[in-house]
Formats: structure tokens, C-alpha cells, sequence
């Protein structure tokens, strides 16, 4: 058994866009309260509490409704699944798993970073952690900045898949961070 | 013939009649059982007006199973046969279970779960916790005058999808419609946060007698929303008795113990640690089987100091949930206690130093789970109109995976998502003409197969044979309200469709469950029939008035013809009902299902319509 692609994270019944669902324009800088409002607006109508004491074919749609409106939540909050989901759209994929080119100096960088994360693990060093943590927000807020301006304003999808792909980069080094607490822990 | 009731239009229909509905703490050392009664939730007392019923079961070789006070009176002279705090070894094995050799039991280590030798026979942790779920259910139904509509059990949030199956099971063996398993820290955020009214976002710190839950929600009108759980499943106040028993055996030089002394000695631990919490200093005597006379002292000093590296182990967990949460102890504005075992006051000053801030403990440790339970089986059974009940929006605590090659784990769902969630993910073959797939689920947070729980192993036949790598195999997880798992895999590419889903068991399977259910009835001699076509009654009662109120809301979105299939199923339905064949009953409800599926879809598509709608003109 292997794994093909990572389809992992596309809803099971969705048809329309995650934006749609919540009635909202597609765009990489979101109104995050709107977003908010909209899918506890939703839940509040379909979610399985509503239906514990109905007859099977309403609690049966009921968690498909669910499972669907939280799949495409959880999908919108998160920058790196957001903009895939906008570029998709537009049918250009990020292709996370089989492109691996990056910028010379974006690896470089991310060497240098990872070297660091392995030293503080080494030395059990939580402030050196720390320290990491708040570099790698730094560098995910300007790049979620140059998102916006390459997906929002100038329409470039293509040219986007690289800036996501640098972001994925940043949201793993983020899950290695978290790992390390845990190890010095 | 009576005459036909018509509201004024706009208004609601004459309120039904209140179902009777009951939150369930069903807890490691005591379980409860709390209803909301005139809109203020209150825990149902026994009839010599005790709240608690220990969580200890005793069997007797006639078959007579005493449960509570009466089991724990005679615990150190039945030890073999009077089972304590049982939620530990839910959905577990053997080898899962810690001093497994101090426990003063006959252990049957059975596939999937462990097993308890008594002198009744062979008993399932299930079996044993649905006697507790029984004398409940029987407390409350005497209490409110009438047989359960539905019941809430509160599990552990750090319960895996073995041990909530297993919680389920033994509702569903003690004769309770479970409406819903919910977990322990949320229910507590729902019976603080609507005491106090509270706003923003707080940690629930929960160690209760066997487990340990830190659950971080975020409180908004009307919306608890869980944003991170954490937890141990396998640490509790007993773990504290635990070091203390072992720090008496030291003091004063113990052999080892027969089984009748280990459990008196157990009692007399937990009797010092619970006087600590307000004492300097305890002592401890006993005589034993021997005759040899023990008699020790200790200050709360030394308690503090042998049980120190089980307060740190709580903090573990409770720096993860921050960090999944994306948190720091600064952003939070308030930390709840709950469980007994937070009464000892190293616990509570470890939590306070932790967070900066003292932790609240306005609600009683032991009874504010059951009372949030209560609360959320009220809005469950439809007893709160609409807008004055409230979203309860919970995640799982643990990954949900795959094995994937070289025995790795490749997760599907990860940790912390809101539930309900389903998520897939594509696979194909390895061979040529490779016309089976075997697919093992697990779940946990360890990348080697080896290192997580396993949940269930299945296979799929019938993949027409394609050169390697050709098949589209997808595989799908579902989750439910409950943090329930199943799992469907399904072969598409040549539309020649291949698929199977599977529900985790844990060796318990229905067929398990129903002579449980027998076994059950010939000891109460109560007739197994009588007992399904009541059931069956219940289920046709509920489903009629479910479709009949969804029919008097939404009747407008039907086709004349879907209009006549319902309606002719409604009538089948009813006649079947007049009838004694819980069979034909059981055909004509899923009948009915089936004619109501494509309305409820389309009355869930119009709620949506509306919600999005109702939200723009809030915008305006």
C-alpha cells in the first residue's frame, strides 16, 4: 500500500467553494470575524445537537452538513490550506509534494533555521525555542503579507504557488518547534 | 373524536410535554446522575439523600450484584470480587492497565479488552459499568416518574475511540438511549460558564480519580468552543492513594501483601490524602490478615514530596494544549477545577503558580460534570427553544491515522479538529493485479504504528486486477458527535465499485452485546421480547413525532409525491405500532427512514439558505 497524493483535507460532499459556503468573496486577506460569524451562524442550524433526538435521515444529513461546513472552516482559517483552495480554483496546484524548487536563498535560510532548532533541542534550551517561535511568526506574517498582494491584487495564482509553498516550509518547521518542547520537556 | 388543535399562525405549537432527560458523571471512584428541573440543574440523590454513588460493583455467586455503599463496605473482604474505579480498564488490555499486579483481581486478558474472573463468571469492564449505569438510570427514572427519554455520559476528553465505544456499549447494556458522550472538562465549562456568564477563553483543569483532562474552550454568547485538549488517561487520584500505599509498605516494612490486606491498606491511603487536604498530618493503622498491627504517621509534607512527579506530570499536558492552541498562560482568563483530586492543596497551588492566577473553584469538584451533562441533555432532547440553547463545538484529542509502509503512521485526522470531521485519503496498489488492500487504523501521536493504540484492521476484496499503482483506493474517515470513528474504503477507478466500512469494536461485537442483554434479562427475569418491542415503541413514538414536527415546518419543500410516500410510510409505521411485532415495527421504521432521507437533506440545504441569509441582513 502507498500513497498516491495527499488528497488528505478535501471535503467529502463539497461541490461549491469553501468561500461560497459561507457567502463570502474569495480572498487570501479574509474578514476573519465575517468568517466566523457565518459558520456559527451555519452550525447553529445543522450541527447534530440540533438533531440528537430526530430520526436517522435528519441526523444523517445533519453530519454530512457538519462535517462539511467544519471541513471547509478549518480549510479557510488556515493560510497555507486558504490559499491552495483560492489557487485551486483558479486551477493552478501548489503541488506540494512534487515540487521541491525553491529560491537558492530561501533554503539556505531555512537550513540556518533548522540548524538553530537542533542546537536549542540539543542544549534543552526553551528560551532559544522561543526565540525561534517569535523569528518564524515574524517571517509567516510577511510572507502571508506578499500572499495577499500576489493573490488579492495582482491576480498572479502562478506566481503564488511558490509563496505557498515557502509557507509550508514555515508551518513544518512550526510543527518541529512543538516537537522540540515536548522533547525538553 | 378529538377535535383538531390549530395555533394562530406564526406562532408555535402548544409545547410538547418535557422529556425526561438525565446528564450521567460516570466517574472512576463515584458517578452521579443530575437532571434540569424547572430550568436549574440538580444531581438526583439516593433515597437515604446521598448524591454520589461509588463507582464499585460486587457480585455475588447467586448472581446478586450489589453496587455502591453496600460494594464498598465489604471491598477489602471480597476483593476478588468487588470491582473499583472499572473506567481504568475500559477499552483496555492487560498490559495497557499500570500495577496491574497491585490490583487484587483475576484478570482475563481477552482480544481487544480485558477481561474480570468473578465468582458471578467471566465479566467485560463494559458489563461491569453498565450495573453503575443501571442503579442510575433506575435512581432517576423513580426520581422523575417515568422511563428516560435520552441520557448524557460524560468520558474523559482524553478518552481514545476504544474506551468512548466501550462507555457507549455499556449505556446502551443498561437499557439508556444515549443521546450524546460528551466530555468531562466541556461539561463542566457549560455548568461554569452559564453560572457565572462568562465570557472569554478558559482552561479546565480536570483530575478526576483515574484520569486527567486540560481542555482549553473559548466562551462567546452562546458558543463553547473547544480549542485544544490535553490529557493523560491513565493518571488520577488513584495514582496519588497509589504512592501513598507504596510509601506505607515502606514506613512500615510490609511483606507482600495477600489480596484482602492490599485493599484495606488502599482504603486507608485514600482516607490519609483525603484528610491532608485539610489536616497538617495523618496516621495510618490497620491490623492485618497476620495479626501484624500497622502504624505509621505522615505529615502533608512528605504527602507533597512522594507525590510531587505526579503534579509535574499534569503539566505535560497542559503546556500542549497552549501550544496546539496557539496560547500563552497570559491570554487566558480564567482556570476552572474540576474532580476530587484537585482538593489536595499541592494541586491547587501547582495550577495557581502555572497559570499566575488562582484557580476558581466556586462549583463542587464533584458534581459540576453531571450538572453540565444535565444541562446538555436538556437542549438535547429538545427541551430549550431555540435560542436559548447553545452550540457546543468539540474536537478529538487524539490523531487518527493509517499504517502505511515500513509501519509508519500516516495521519488522517489530526489531533484537536472539530468534530463532527471526515477526511480521506487516497491510496493504490503495490502489485500487479493486486485484488485485495488490508488496511490497519490507528490512533495516537507517535509515527510507529508500533507506539499508538490499534483500532481496527480490515480488508478490501474485490479491486479488479490493474498493473500496480493503477487503483484508486480512497479511504475515509468519519467522526461523529460522539468522537466515534468509522471508516470506509472504496475502489472507484473502473466503476466496478468495491467498498467496505468498518466501526472499531474492540471484541465486543453485537452479537456480544445482545447476550450481555439477555444475561442480563434472565437474572432480572424479565422478558426479552417485552423489552425489544418497548423499545421499539419508543423508536416508532419518537421517529412519528420528530417527522410530523418536521413535516408541520418545512412541508412546503416536498413534492406531491414525496408528500404521499411519507405519509404512506407514516401510516405503515402506525399500523405496525398497533401490532406486537417488534420486527415489523423495527422494518417500518426504516422504512419511513428512507422515505424521510431526500427531505431531510433538503430541509438541512434550506437551513443553510437561511443562515446565510438571516447573516447578510444582520450586515445591512
Amino acid at each position: 500500500m502507498s500513497k498516491t497524493n495527499a488528497a488528505a483535507g478535501k471535503a467529502l460532499t463539497s461541490s461549491s467553494s469553501h468561500f461560497e459556503l459561507f457567502g463570502l468573496q474569495p480572498s487570501f486577506l479574509l474578514d476573519h470575524k465575517a468568517l466566523e460569524r457565518a459558520y456559527r451562524e451555519i452550525q447553529s442550524r445543522v450541527h447534530p445537537d440540533r438533531f440528537a433526538h430526530a430520526g436517522d435521515a435528519e441526523r444523517r444529513a445533519s453530519l454530512q452538513w457538519t462535517t462539511r461546513v467544519n471541513e471547509a472552516y478549518s480549510t479557510l482559517k488556515n493560510p497555507v490550506q486558504r490559499a491552495s483552495h483560492i489557487l485551486s480554483l483558479h486551477g493552478v496546484d501548489v503541488a506540494f509534494e512534487t515540487n521541491t524548487a525553491m529560491p537558492a536563498d530561501f533554503l539556505m535560510q531555512q537550513m540556518e533555521l533548522r540548524e538553530t532548532l537542533a542546537e536549542a533541542t540539543e542544549a534543552k534550551n526553551a528560551a532559544a525555542l522561543d526565540g525561534l517561535q517569535r523569528r518564524i511568526d515574524g517571517d509567516k506574517a510577511e510572507l502571508e503579507g506578499r500572499l495577499g498582494e500576489r493573490i488579492d491584487k495582482e491576480k498572479d495564482y502562478k506566481g503564488a504557488a511558490d509563496l505557498v509553498r515557502e509557507l509550508q516550509f514555515l508551518h513544518k518547521l512550526e510543527a518541529e518547534i512543538d516537537a522540540a518542547y515536548e522533547e525538553i520537556e | 373524536m378529538a377535535l383538531l388543535q390549530i395555533s394562530e399562525p406564526g406562532m408555535s405549537p402548544a409545547p410538547h410535554e418535557r422529556r425526561l432527560a438525565v446528564g450521567i458523571d460516570l466517574g472512576t471512584t463515584n458517578s452521579l446522575v443530575a437532571t434540569v428541573r424547572s430550568g436549574i440543574a440538580t444531581v438526583l440523590p439516593d433515597a437515604q439523600g446521598r448524591p454520589l454513588l461509588p463507582s464499585i460493583v460486587r457480585y455475588h455467586a447467586n448472581g446478586k450484584v450489589d453496587v455502591g455503599y453496600s460494594a464498598q463496605a465489604r471491598q477489602a473482604d471480597d476483593p476478588k470480587n468487588t470491582i473499583v474505579s472499572v473506567k481504568r480498564f475500559m477499552g483496555r488490555g492487560v498490559k495497557d492497565v499500570d500495577h496491574a499486579q497491585n490490583a487484587p483481581y483475576d484478570f482475563v486478558d481477552a482480544p481487544g479488552m480485558l477481561q474480570l474472573r468473578t465468582v458471578a463468571g467471566v465479566k467485560s469492564p463494559v458489563e461491569v459499568s453498565a450495573e453503575i449505569l443501571k442503579v442510575l438510570n433506575e435512581r432517576a427514572q423513580l426520581a422523575l416518574g417515568g422511563p428516560l427519554s435520552g441520557a448524557v455520559i460524560t468520558v474523559p476528553a482524553y478518552f481514545d475511540d476504544a474506551q468512548r465505544q466501550a462507555t457507549k456499549d455499556a449505556g446502551r447494556l443498561a437499557g439508556l438511549n444515549v443521546l450524546r458522550l460528551l466530555n468531562e472538562p466541556t461539561a463542566a465549562a457549560i455548568a461554569y460558564g452559564l453560572d457565572n456568564a462568562s465570557e472569554g477563553i478558559f482552561a479546565v483543569y480536570d483530575l478526576g480519580g483515574g484520569t486527567f483532562d486540560l481542555s482549553i474552550l473559548r466562551l462567546s454568547k452562546g458558543v463553547f468552543e473547544v480549542v485544544a485538549t490535553a490529557g493523560d488517561s491513565m493518571l488520577g487520584g488513584d495514582d496519588f492513594d497509589q504512592r501513598l500505599f507504596c510509601w506505607i509498605g515502606e514506613a512500615a516494612k510490609l511483606a507482600p501483601l495477600a489480596p484482602r490486606d492490599m485493599r484495606q491498606l488502599l482504603v486507608k491511603a485514600r482516607e490519609a490524602k483525603e484528610y491532608l487536604s485539610v489536616h497538617q498530618e495523618a496516621s495510618v493503622t490497620a491490623k492485618l490478615t497476620s495479626g501484624e498491627l500497622v502504624d505509621v504517621s505522615l505529615d502533608s509534607e512528605t504527602f507533597c514530596r512522594i507525590t510531587q512527579t505526579l503534579v509535574q506530570k499534569t503539566l505535560g499536558p497542559v503546556r500542549r494544549a497552549l501550544r496546539d492552541a496557539g496560547l500563552s498562560v497570559n491570554e487566558i482568563d480564567g482556570v476552572v477545577m474540576v474532580g476530587g483530586a484537585t482538593r489536595m492543596p499541592q494541586i491547587q497551588r501547582a495550577v495557581a503558580e502555572f497559570f499566575k492566577r488562582d484557580p476558581l473553584n466556586n462549583l463542587d469538584p464533584d458534581k459540576v460534570v453531571a450538572l453540565g451533562a444535565a444541562m446538555q441533555a436538556n437542549v438535547l432532547a429538545g427541551n430549550k427553544p431555540q435560542g436559548e440553547d447553545w452550540l457546543l463545538l468539540d474536537v478529538i484529542p487524539l490523531s487518527l491515522g493509517v499504517e502505511t509502509m515500513g509501519g509508519l503512521v500516516e495521519k488522517i485526522i489530526p489531533r484537536n479538529t472539530t468534530i463532527p470531521a471526515g477526511r480521506g485519503q487516497e491510496f493504490t496498489t503495490f502489485k500487479d493485479g493486486q485484488t485485495g488492500m488490508s488496511f490497519h487504523v490507528v490512533q495516537g501521536e507517535r509515527e510507529l504504528v508500533s507506539d499508538c493504540r490499534s483500532l481496527a484492521r480490515f480488508e478490501l476484496k474485490g479491486i479488479p486486477p490493474m498493473a500496480a499503482g493503477a487503483a484508486r483506493v480512497r479511504v475515509t474517515y468519519q467522526v461523529d458527535a460522539d468522537g466515534l470513528l468509522s471508516v470506509t474504503a472504496k475502489e472507484s477507478t473502473t466503476g466496478a465499485e468495491a467498498s467496505v466500512t468498518v466501526k472499531p469494536s474492540y471484541g465486543l461485537a453485537d452479537a456480544d452485546i445482545e447476550r450481555m442483554l439477555r444475561d442480563s434479562f434472565s437474572h432480572a427475569k424479565e422478558d426479552v421480547h417485552a423489552r425489544a418491542l418497548a423499545e421499539a415503541m419508543v423508536d416508532g413514538q419518537r421517529l412519528l413525532e420528530a417527522t410530523r414536527s418536521a413535516l408541520a415546518a418545512d412541508a412546503a419543500l416536498l413534492s406531491p409525491e414525496d408528500r404521499k410516500a411519507i405519509d404512506a410510510a407514516i401510516a405503515a409505521l402506525e399500523t405496525a405500532m398497533a401490532g406486537a411485532d417488534h420486527r415489523r415495527i423495527k422494518q417500518a421504521l426504516d422504512a419511513l427512514n428512507r422515505a424521510t432521507g431526500p427531505f431531510a437533506e433538503r430541509r438541512m440545504d434550506e437551513g443553510v439558505r437561511r443562515a446565510l441569509a438571516g447573516k447578510k441582513i444582520g450586515n445591512l
